[in-house]
């Protein structure tokens, strides 16, 4: 059989994402993990500051606790972590890097609306926690009014 | 339209028709959204998994979709229902037995062509399945079905990374093409082991499709991408397409001229086998059904027997299992009883097909 396209890459990533459907069975992340602990040997020990040590503002997860789950927490995730993420994202994918692909329509003004929806659900989960439930109804209209005006 | 009803009939899906069905069982695509503004489900709160799992079944049930969506709240039903949903293809397992304090769901067409898993891994995955090779038209689906939704739906998305995925391994297109091949003279002749090693060395991923491990049972192969970003969407389609899928159904013809040249009273035994089996056992496991239910759809896709037709033994492969078969016979039954009623089930079920 001569299939000879892609080159060969050792690490086989996350077998278990490209599994989930159907039957098959879900596990761990196990091998997204393997590409992390390696990552993680790599650059101990050396000048760089641990990358352990980095968390996400937005969601306050740390990439130590990302290692454990390979899962993000939120989509400011991935600026937080970029650094050490970009060559782990390359190995997983074949060298790619950046996004090639489908642009959502409301993608031009996407980054502003979606840092801004961000931050007002951000307010209106404060407010909860809070039992500011007159300042959680308020918020909570002024976010469906937000999501209604389309771009 | 209720969960009932998809016991009794076979999805669209199974239908054993569309192009290279002999070999291509069904086309499947999936992709991954998130909306912008929450966490992941892995981090939500409790509240925040409610209002995802609100505000997506209003635009999935707002019949932009298809005049009738079956949504089923997890949580709420039973585990034999969701065992079947595992079974159909329609949920993963990990949606099905994900503890009670998340929030989630599964919408479905009548077809079956499409499901939409909310609060899985992420917000949002929608899969359109088909049957034979037709990832073309799944594509179109899938891609209608996604630009409905983001007419009302900000899904979380960046310049660089695409749609923003939990797992980073979804990032960029979030979309996994799979094909689920019928290779069983490629395992008979013994060079599954090259489809194996050539596909992982382009960067898919093979696995069996029913059962635990990787073994295939019923020799039924999943093929699917692992790389989603960098590449656009047509070309992950273009390398199934084009390459990857016309490739393997020419390596498992080829072997099964070979058969038919070399070992053709081997290959006769091995349908007939199958044929006396599955028409006069009395109790039977599900591994050796699906073995025998491959050997039977070999025989009858080259012409070596013309008692059956294939979408009834399709259908078998579903029925089969576990879950299905006792919403059939609508009773629990533990493992020995089903064996029995899986063979009683399957005497039937060829009996009412046979031409
Ligand atoms: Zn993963
Ligand atoms: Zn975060």
């Amino acid at each position: 059989m001569e299939i000879v396209k892609g080159k060969k890459i050792e690490q086989h990533l996350c077998d278990l994402h490209a599994a989930e459907e159907g039957m098959a069975v879900k596990a761990a992340h196990t091998p997204i993990n393997e590409l992390l602990t390696n990552f993680v040997k790599l650059h101990s020990g050396g000048t760089q500051t641990s990358t352990s040590e980095l968390t996400c503002e937005e969601c306050g997860l740390s990439f130590s606790k990302f290692r454990e789950s390979s899962l993000m927490g939120c989509p400011s995730c991935y600026k937080s972590f970029e650094g050490p993420l970009s060559p782990l994202l390359e190995r997983a994918h074949e060298g790619g890097s950046h996004h090639v692909g489908k642009v959502p329509r409301r993608a031009g003004a996407g980054e502003q609306r979606q840092a801004q929806l961000t931050r007002m659900r951000k307010k209106l989960n404060e407010a909860v926690t809070a039992e500011d439930y007159e300042l959680a109804a308020r918020l909570r209209d002024d976010i469906r009014r937000y999501e209604e005006q389309a771009e | 339209m209720s969960i009932r009803q998809l016991t009794d009939h076979a999805g669209e899906w199974l239908r054993g028709a569309g192009p290279h069905s002999d070999i291509v069982i069904s086309s499947r695509i999936r992709y991954a959204r998130n909306l912008a503004g929450y966490p992941f489900v892995n981090r939500a709160n409790r509240r925040q998994r409610f209002e995802v799992l609100d505000r997506c079944k209003q635009e999935i049930v707002s019949k932009r979709l298809a005049d009738n969506v079956l949504w089923v709240d997890l949580p709420d039903s039973p585990s034999m229902d969701r065992q079947l949903l595992v079974e159909r293809h329609l949920i993963s397992r990990q949606h099905a037995t994900a503890g009670d304090d998340i929030p989630r769901a599964v919408a479905l067409d009548a077809a079956e062509t499409f499901a939409i898993m909310v609060n899985e891994e992420d917000h949002l995955r929608v899969q359109v399945l088909r049957s034979g090779m037709q990832l073309a038209e799944a594509y179109d689906q899938i891609d209608r079905i996604d630009d409905v939704l983001e007419e009302k739906l900000d899904f979380a998305y960046s310049r660089r990374f695409g749609y923003l995925t939990a797992c980073p391994t979804n990032l960029g297109t979030g979309i996994r093409v799979s094909v689920m091949l019928h290779l069983p003279a490629l395992k008979l002749t013994g060079e599954i082991e090259k489809v194996r090693r050539a596909s992982r060395d382009m960067h898919l991923a093979v696995r069996g499709l029913f059962g635990e491990g990787s073994e295939a049972l019923g020799d039924l192969y999943q093929i699917s991408n692992q790389t989603t970003l960098g590449k656009a969407e047509q070309e992950i389609l273009a390398d199934f397409e084009h390459t990857v899928v016309p490739q393997i159904i020419a390596y498992e013809q080829q072997a099964r001229q070979a058969l038919l040249k070399q070992r053709q009273a081997q290959l006769d035994d091995k349908v007939w086998r199958a044929w006396a089996l599955l028409t006069n056992a009395r109790v039977m496991g599900t591994d050796e059904v699906l073995q025998l239910l491959s050997h039977l759809r070999l025989g009858v896709n080259l012409g070596r027997i013309e008692k059956v037709d294939i979408r009834a033994i399709n259908e078998l492969f579903l029925l089969t299992q576990p879950a299905h078969l006792q919403k059939l016979s609508q009773q629990e039954m533990d493992a020995a009883e089903r064996r029995i009623a899986r063979a009683k089930l399957i005497r039937q079920r060829l009996e009412q097909a046979t031409r």
